[in-house]
């Protein structure tokens, strides 16, 4: 078989399954739980160093920036505002330019606000960031944020933390065709079949957080994720058959006695 | 050591109280922050690590810094 990339932004990745890095108990927990992922890049948000308490565990110290990915999002912002100058802090840590943009619009679906999205890409990608964009499942909006130089499309499955899988296949079908950009299925995402059905459909590559963060073993459902993202790329690759209506036997049917 | 006054800046949204003239550099120093690992925005601009020794604080200046942390 061809060796089978995930290319983001000039860069090669042999994992298609990005993992959060949120919400796990504690960081050994995570860290653990994205060596079994085998994800090459994981989520993490910027906030306020603790100054009161310098002894508290640093996610540097168990995920090695130097071996893994660390795509800075701008979860929690609200604003273009607040997304740029979060992503702006994050490229100051340590040259992060390859970052995720999430602008939300509603607390209670966690819903992008797309008008905001947009502006904040435009800006972002003129400023030399390479911008993965988290965003509705509206093609036309998919196809607006190319436009303005996206790397990286990454339409929302169902509701940030829902569970409730792929909500809108067609429409995910809709922008795969319209598009040679890395799509990236996140957000809603609840059990590891859901991820087979995203690469199934086209995609280049899954974001999981709470769906492994939050299950009973997180182990466990780590490493089911890693071999349906696997599985449901290979799928995708193999062609699968027609679908008909009828039976069609699948042994011969002369020389039956 | 008469007559050092002092002045309130905030530090990640919190009071704190410093002397006058003192550089960005040795009130990060002070503080114990592991450098490589952060980001500083003095009044809501990305300071670059190597202007650190420049600077003074001043009243009522902002400091924020950030790190990274698990998210999704």
């Amino acid at each position: 078989m061809k060796k089978d990339f995930l290319k983001i932004a000039n860069r090669k990745f042999k994992s298609r399954l990005i993992v959060g890095t949120g919400k796990y108990k504690d960081m050994s927990e995570c860290a653990k739980a994205v060596k079994l992922s085998g994800a090459e890049i994981v989520t993490v948000a910027v906030r306020r160093v603790n100054i009161e308490n310098k002894n508290k565990p640093l996610l540097m110290d168990y995920l090695n920036p130097k071996k893994i990915t660390y795509l800075p999002n701008t979860a929690g912002c609200f604003t273009s505002e607040e997304a740029l100058r979060t992503l702006r802090l994050a490229r100051e840590i340590g040259g992060w330019k390859l970052v995720k943009l999430e602008v939300l619009g509603d607390k209670k679906t966690l819903y992008p606000d797309m008008i905001e999205t947009l502006k904040s890409t435009k800006v972002l990608t003129k400023e030399g960031f390479n911008v993965m964009v988290y965003c509705t499942d509206d093609p036309l909006m998919a196809k607006k944020l190319e436009d303005v130089g996206a790397s990286a499309i990454m339409p929302l499955a169902a509701p940030i933390g829902s569970g409730l899988g792929i909500q809108n296949k067609i429409n995910i079908r809709i922008i795969r065709s319209q598009t040679k950009l890395p799509i990236i299925v996140d957000a809603g995402l609840g059990q590891s079949s859901d991820a087979a059905i995203a690469m199934e459909l086209g995609c280049d590559g899954v974001l999981v957080n709470t769906a492994i963060a939050r299950a009973k073993n997180p182990y466990q459902m780590a490493l089911a994720f890693k071999n349906s993202v696997i599985a449901g790329r290979q799928s995708y690759l193999s062609g699968r058959i027609e679908k008909t209506f009828l039976g069609k036997p699948s042994s011969p049917t002369k020389g039956i006695i | 050591m008469k007559n050092i006054k002092k002045i309130k800046i905030k530090i990640n949204g919190k009071t704190s109280i410093i002397q006058e003239n003192l550089t960005l550099e040795s009130y990060i120093k002070r503080l114990k922050v592991p450098l490589k690992k952060v980001a500083i925005e003095l009044n809501h601009e990305i300071v670059n690590k190597n202007s650190f020794k420049k600077i003074k604080l001043k009243k009522n200046d902002r400091i924020e810094i950030v790190h990274f942390i698990g998210g999704g």
